[in-house]
């Protein structure tokens, strides 16, 4: 029964990693760039929160919606400041090299606001959660409904880019950019749309780790950033199910590590996995091989 | 001919005034301690500087790990030292650690880079960055000692027992203390100059060739027959092999290496990056004159510790906006040729 709880919290932290995936994956198969200030994003996002509503003592609904606007609105800020300029460069190295820079200057300006002392988050998810077999299996609050959110994130996702317009050029910009331009298609504001998109879930993901894992400090972010990214490398990079699924895998393969092997050593595994599907199968799970044009 | 000298050996001999000055100087008594006890780490951040160079300017890929190869150099040729302590001279055993650290460093490249470096994309980014990681974890959880009946090995303090007479060289999360105080400024200049020399001649030999040509177009240095991976591999481990060196330089610096994760961080990764990033990416020279001047400059001027960080990011974002985006090289080429129309017409009228 204690398997089946762990199972449960795993797939609880796979959830957040699948939604913070969700944000990778896309802005990788859209823009063609590795965001390293994804993971940062997320600790704004717990950031806003904790001040909205533990220091400001607003309604947790509205500072979960001030959140997810103001990751929203620094998505889209630094897409337009710091990558745009540089698409088109001659190597690739240079969006590389902002976004690492990107992701530091968001943790060292948290540190200079916040400072480097962990602050206490108060969960924003009050349900106790539920108890069944007589006590023997408690799956709490927090955890079912993190599963559910990434489940509705998801679904929504998958319905934005099949029935939108949006969506569709989205598709269109990851397949070809000068195609997707002739046929009238703004890129720079597909890509923009990709960023808000992304980083708004990655607003969502910091509220639901943080409910989790309730100390916020201006390195929270880098971690489970670079999980994810193992998560969406895992599921195939660009795919959005993939993205899911690799998050899935990756929260249960921690958790279960974290619990019968050793709890220093599951971030090593976690990357040790990384290292085993390039070996094995680059693409991913659900990635597809894609010819080079010459 | 004095010219082509000057060109080719004018930074070597700058790099041994430099030293003759401040040896010259201590000497004199007229360093202060601190500012004595700051020649030798400048030495070995610069030449894991260089090293990264070597993989982000001459090979073109991203490594955010370096931190993690210093490391495996620091603890191998730490754990040689501690080991030989009794058995070999000092001048002999820094030699050998020396060879260890380089050595096992080389040999962590080269596993990490079978997996990434077949792959084309940003993968080495990520991965370095997941394997640094790796390393700082296990080497903190990681108990290791030799006594009479042999090696021990625990992940675990309890489990961990050894004889009396037992030697400890790996106490967890408190890392290995004891080794031997044998770096030195001249040591670390002359692995300086070592490592200045390998890379300048890597870079002018044929596989320097064929690695750059990998950096500047990949497809037209395939069609050419230049075998992508082996190339890459070659020059990855070359790179990891270098920070190895400065890691041996560290923990013979430092003497005790407790929670490594304040030396071999994230952090430290991205502080070897802004020194390439500022150096020139690409400019070997430019990396070591970048390392030794950011390292001075903060530790110098306390003040600016707070902020040194935030402005490390800044001019990370700067320098790439400035140096590689399409439209200010564009507003940058119309200025040149604006002045230049402008000074001849100048020129003309006089």
């Amino acid at each position: 029964m204690s398997f089946l709880n762990y199972l449960i919290n795993g797939l609880s932290l796979g959830s957040v990693y699948a939604i913070i995936a969700l944000g990778y994956t896309m802005v990788y198969g859209i823009a063609k760039m590795l965001n390293f200030a994804h993971g940062d994003i997320i600790m704004v996002g717990s950031y806003l929160v904790y001040s909205s509503m533990t220091m400001a003592g607003l309604h947790p609904v509205l500072s979960i919606l001030i959140a997810v606007i103001g990751c929203m609105v620094l998505g889209v800020v630094t897409e337009r400041v710091a990558y745009r300029p540089l698409r088109g460069a001659s190597s690739s190295l240079a969006v590389l090299i902002t976004a690492i820079g990107v992701s530091y200057l968001l943790q060292n300006l948290s540190l200079l606001i916040f400072g480097a002392d962990p602050k206490a988050f108060t969960s924003v998810i009050t349900w106790k959660g539920i108890t069944l077999f007589d006590g023997a299996l408690q799956i709490r609050g927090t955890a079912i409904v993190t599963i559910l959110v990434g489940l509705v994130v998801l679904f929504g996702l998958q319905a934005f880019i099949r029935h939108t317009k949006s969506g569709q050029a989205m598709l269109a910009v990851a397949q070809d950019k000068g195609a997707a331009t002739l046929c009238g298609i703004d890129v720079n504001r597909t890509i923009a749309i990709t960023f808000a998109i992304g980083s708004s879930l990655a607003a969502v993901a910091g509220v639901l780790f943080c409910s989790t894992y309730p100390t916020i400090t201006p390195y929270i972010g880098a971690m489970p950033g670079i999980k994810a990214f193992v998560a969406a490398v895992f599921g195939g990079i660009g795919s959005i199910p993939g993205a899911m699924i690799g998050g899935l895998t990756l929260g249960v393969i921690e958790i279960l590590s974290r619990t019968y092997i050793s709890s220093q050593l599951s971030d090593a595994i976690v990357f040790a996995i990384l290292i085993v599907v390039l070996l094995v199968r680059p693409t991913g799970l659900l990635g597809k091989r894609v010819m080079e044009k010459v | 001919m004095l010219k082509t000298i000057g060109k080719k050996y004018g930074f070597y001999i700058v790099i041994v005034l430099f030293w003759l000055l401040m040896t010259l100087l201590g000497n004199a008594g007229m360093l202060t301690s601190h500012f004595s006890s700051l020649l030798v780490p400048m030495t070995y951040y610069a030449i894991a500087a260089v090293a990264l160079n070597l993989c982000v300017g001459i090979l073109g890929e991203l490594s955010i790990g370096h931190a993690g190869f210093m490391c495996i150099g620091a603890f191998s040729g730490a754990i040689f030292s501690l080991l030989t302590k009794e058995v070999l001279p000092g001048g002999l055993r820094f030699f050998l650690a020396f060879v260890v650290g380089i050595a096992f460093a080389a040999l962590f490249g080269f596993l990490i880079g079978i997996p990434v470096l077949r792959l084309k994309g940003d993968y080495l980014a990520i991965v370095t960055l997941a394997f640094g990681e790796i390393i700082k974890n296990v080497l903190q959880a990681v108990y290791l000692g030799v006594d009479a009946q042999g090696v021990h090995l625990s992940l675990d303090m309890t489990t961990f027992r050894m004889e009396p007479d037992g030697l400890t060289l790996i106490k967890g999360a408190q890392g290995v203390s004891g080794t031997p105080r044998n770096s030195s400024f001249t040591v670390g200049i002359i692995v300086l100059l070592l490592t200045l020399f390998l890379v300048h001649h890597l870079m002018d030999s044929r596989d320097g060739r064929a690695i750059m040509a990998i950096r500047d177009n990949r497809i037209a240095a395939e069609a050419t027959g230049i075998h992508v991976t082996r190339y890459k591999m070659l020059a990855f481990t070359i790179s990891a092999a270098i920070a190895g060196a400065a890691g041996v330089l560290f923990s013979h610096n430092v003497t005790t290496m407790t929670n490594i994760s304040n030396y071999f961080n994230y952090n430290a990764s991205i502080m070897l990056l802004v020194y390439v990033v500022l150096g020139g990416i690409g400019n070997i020279n430019g990396s070591v004159i970048a390392a030794m001047i950011l390292y001075l400059l903060p530790e110098l001027m306390r003040g600016l510790n707070r902020y040194r960080m935030l402005i490390y990011a800044i001019v990370l974002i700067l320098m790439m906006l400035v140096n590689w985006a399409p439209g200010v090289q564009e507003r940058r080429r119309r200025l040149k040729a604006f002045l230049k129309t402008r000074l001849t017409r100048a020129g003309k009228e006089a």
